[in-house]
């Protein structure tokens, strides 16, 4: 018995002794899962220089489509997997990883240093029923981006936006406007900011009841005029961001509501056209639009054995000079005001004034724990926007929609 | 009389009774295991089907009965869903038998490089069919695909329905005619060649010889071929799930349950359907095997004559 203790006792001391030894002990891990970001190895590092030994952040990439990267993270969060610890989140997720319980609160210094200096609508992103859940790190908004060659004044709204295509469609030259029109998240964008534009909203401010009254008609009805007008691409239907951005490249549309990466883009793919590519607000419906609100987050997994190690790097992951980083050479716009005047912005930027214009007003998506099926319901109900029936629409989505809500009825 | 009889009977079976104690001792590792891998998730599927269990709400589990049945069952996109997998199985088994018997008479008939043939045909079987799927999908997208390169411009089937299902068929009679065509040439082997002569003898000419001799004598194996294809479409899941993941209607029961269960965390709803499915599958299998005769794989030949 004696000699047993004896030998526990030795085993506790080399124990300690090896924990103390010269190499020091090995510095605590923190898995960061994030979406695909080409320059994001480069932040990480100047975290962990800056680290100094605190912490090492190793970098796991997630899927490329967003569905595939809340697909992974929540099947391990539902298996309790201790090996996340940072999390890059969609703006849209938030609320349904709160609600149930698998990302920290941030609250304290950490929610404090989270706060200062962000902007108002991405801040409102990352947080549930008044607690903050994960820290802002950049944002988006769509612009209306159009070739001032061919469109001398931008659009204001979307029956300009008609009216000037069928002018361009009469005299022969590229008439199409592209829009996010496929069966995808992005339809439900455009028409969440549609209802937006129009003076509604999709759900009650509290996420717990449908909205969708006669602003939505509106929307709706202006969105089935839109796809069947000259405006529209015959492959409205099957457009993503992508299709849109290639359709004005290739010369086929003469403007587009996109993402900004589209300047950059055009930049590179064809300098010629850059001359003439220009950017205006959102269109709206009678008054200003409200433009779609994009961005991820940066949260901790409940099951992070390492939590204070976790915020401390995730809010290093989104300092101003990270911000910075992500920024200029990656192309995702700051949350954090102060970046915006931030060295080498002006370059990347030339549309940073219209950008923080639209944050101001921007339509933030539905929030709610059920969002991914509210929005799957959604983008089906919509498809294809050209046999949207205003009132029957409407009344097919405030039944499916109110059933999601309650995570009732069978997602197609 | 009886009494002796009675005796006569009962002491051998009394060494069979051991023998079958034995028996029951020998597999029951085997039957554990069984029940452990098969019997469990099944039982615990059932179980979560009939209740209401979102991991988004943790606290609002509770037991439901049949609520879960009736949403599904009342649900147009479970129908939908229903529909397509029934058109899949249907159009894809037919093609791949009457595709799977023309390369079995082929691989048997062959007279040289048997091996090579016999290989070159098993190939796509061979293939992992996420891997396949992958290529079917880069060849019908256009600006990556020779497939889709070779279509009018601005065409993208697996952006409109029937075309998308017209693929999906197509990857699934590619991936699997060789399969048929394995299981149909064990069948091409069990018609005896002498019956074929005598026949032949007789005046039949080939097509008589093929189908009044040959099918005939084939048919516990293409019933068995039928059987195996028929539950394996109808569970049809990785090549939609890489070629389309359901859009333009074209989601699976398999895929849409996978979409209630892993996209919606509805673990209630997601159960419910595949409890569905399996009873569709087992209601297969009864008809085949009832219905047509289908011997089950391992059973006594002898009891089914």
């Amino acid at each position: 018995m004696r000699v047993r203790a004896a030998l526990a006792a030795a085993a506790v001391a080399a124990g300690l002794a090896a924990g103390c030894g010269s190499d020091g002990p090995a510095t605590p891990v923190v898995n960061l899962y994030n979406a695909p970001q080409q320059n994001l190895s480069a932040i990480v590092e100047r975290c962990n220089g800056l680290a100094g030994g605190r912490y090492r952040i190793v970098l796991n990439t997630l899927p490329r489509g967003a569905d595939d990267q809340r697909e992974q993270l929540v099947r391990r969060l539902a298996a309790e997997d201790d090996g996340l610890d940072v999390l890059g989140l969609d703006v849209t997720w938030t609320a349904e990883l709160a609600e149930a319980g698998w990302i920290r609160e941030w609250t304290g210094a950490h929610a404090e240093r989270a706060r200062r200096g962000t902007l108002t609508r991405p801040l409102d992103t990352a947080t549930w029923q008044g607690r903050l859940y994960a820290a802002p790190y950049n944002t988006n908004v769509q612009l209306l981006w159009y070739r001032s060659d061919l469109l001398p004044e931008p659009p204001a709204t979307w029956s300009q936006m008609m009216a000037a295509s069928a002018r361009l469609a009469a005299d022969g030259r590229p008439a199409y406007g592209e829009v996010t029109g496929a069966q995808y998240e992005g339809l439900v964008v455009w028409f969440n900011s549609m209802v937006a534009s129009a003076g509604g909203s999709m759900l009650s401010a509290d996420g717990e009841r449908v909205d969708l009254g006669a602003p939505a008609r509106r929307a709706l009805a202006v969105m089935r005029d839109y796809a069947r007008s000259r405006a529209a691409d015959p492959s409205l239907a099957n457009t993503k961001e992508d299709d849109a951005r290639l359709a004005v490249e290739s010369g086929r549309a003469a403007y587009e509501v996109n993402w900004p990466f589209v300047y950059a883009s055009m930049a590179g793919n064809r300098p010629g056209m850059l001359r003439h590519f220009r950017w205006a607000p959102y269109p709206g419906i009678d008054g200003p639009g409200r433009s779609p609100l994009g961005g991820a987050n940066f949260a901790v997994s409940s099951y992070s054995r390492r939590p204070a190690q976790a915020f401390e790097a995730a809010l290093c992951l989104r300092d101003p000079e990270s911000q910075r980083i992500a920024a200029v050479r990656d192309g995702l716009p700051p949350t954090l005001e102060s970046v915006y005047d931030a060295e080498g912005m002006r370059e990347a930027y030339p549309m940073k004034e219209a950008i923080l214009a639209a944050l101001k007003t921007a339509a933030p998506r539905p929030v709610t724990p059920t969002y991914q099926n509210v929005s799957t319901v959604t983008a089906v109900a919509l498809s294809p926007p050209g046999s949207i029936d205003p009132d029957r629409t409407l009344a097919s989505l405030r039944e499916q929609i109110a059933e999601a809500l309650q995570s009732k009825g069978v997602l197609p | 009389m009886t009494a002796r009889a009675g005796t006569a009977a009962r002491t051998p079976s009394e060494g069979r009774r051991a023998e079958r104690r034995l028996g029951w001792w020998l597999c029951a590792p085997a039957a554990l295991v069984m029940v452990l891998v098969a019997g469990w998730p099944v039982l615990y599927s059932l179980l979560l089907s009939l209740q209401r269990n979102d991991l988004r709400f943790p606290d609002r589990r509770a037991w439901v009965g049949l609520d879960n049945y009736a949403t599904v069952l009342t649900s147009p996109f479970w129908w939908q869903a229903f529909g397509l997998t029934l058109l899949v199985t249907a159009v894809s088994v037919v093609l791949e038998l009457v595709l799977g018997m023309a390369v079995a008479v082929a691989m048997y008939r062959t007279v040289v490089g048997r091996g090579l043939v016999r290989t070159v045909v098993l190939i796509p079987y061979g293939i992992v069919t996420v891997a396949a799927a992958y290529g079917w999908k880069y060849a019908w997208t256009p600006g990556t695909g020779w497939l889709a390169g070779m279509l009018p411009a601005g065409e993208a089937p697996l952006t409109e329905h029937w075309p998308a299902v017209g693929i999906i068929i197509l990857a699934e009679v590619w991936k699997t005619t060789p399969f048929m065509a394995l299981l149909l040439m064990a069948g091409l082997a069990l018609v005896p060649e002498d019956t074929l002569k005598a026949a032949a003898m007789d005046g039949a000419t080939a097509w008589q010889r093929f189908t009044m001799v040959t099918l005939p004598l084939m048919k516990p194996a293409i019933l068995a071929a039928l059987l195996f294809r028929t539950l394996d479409a109808f569970r049809v899941f990785d090549n939609i799930y890489v070629l389309t993941n359901g859009a333009q209607q074209t989601s699976s029961v398999s895929v849409i349950a996978y979409h209630n269960l892993i996209g919606g965390l509805n673990l209630g709803v997601g159960s419910t359907m595949s409890v569905l499915i399996f009873l569709t599958v087992a209601l297969v299998a009864f008809v085949f095997v009832k219905g047509f005769g289908t011997a089950a794989p391992g059973r006594d030949p002898e009891g089914r004559r």
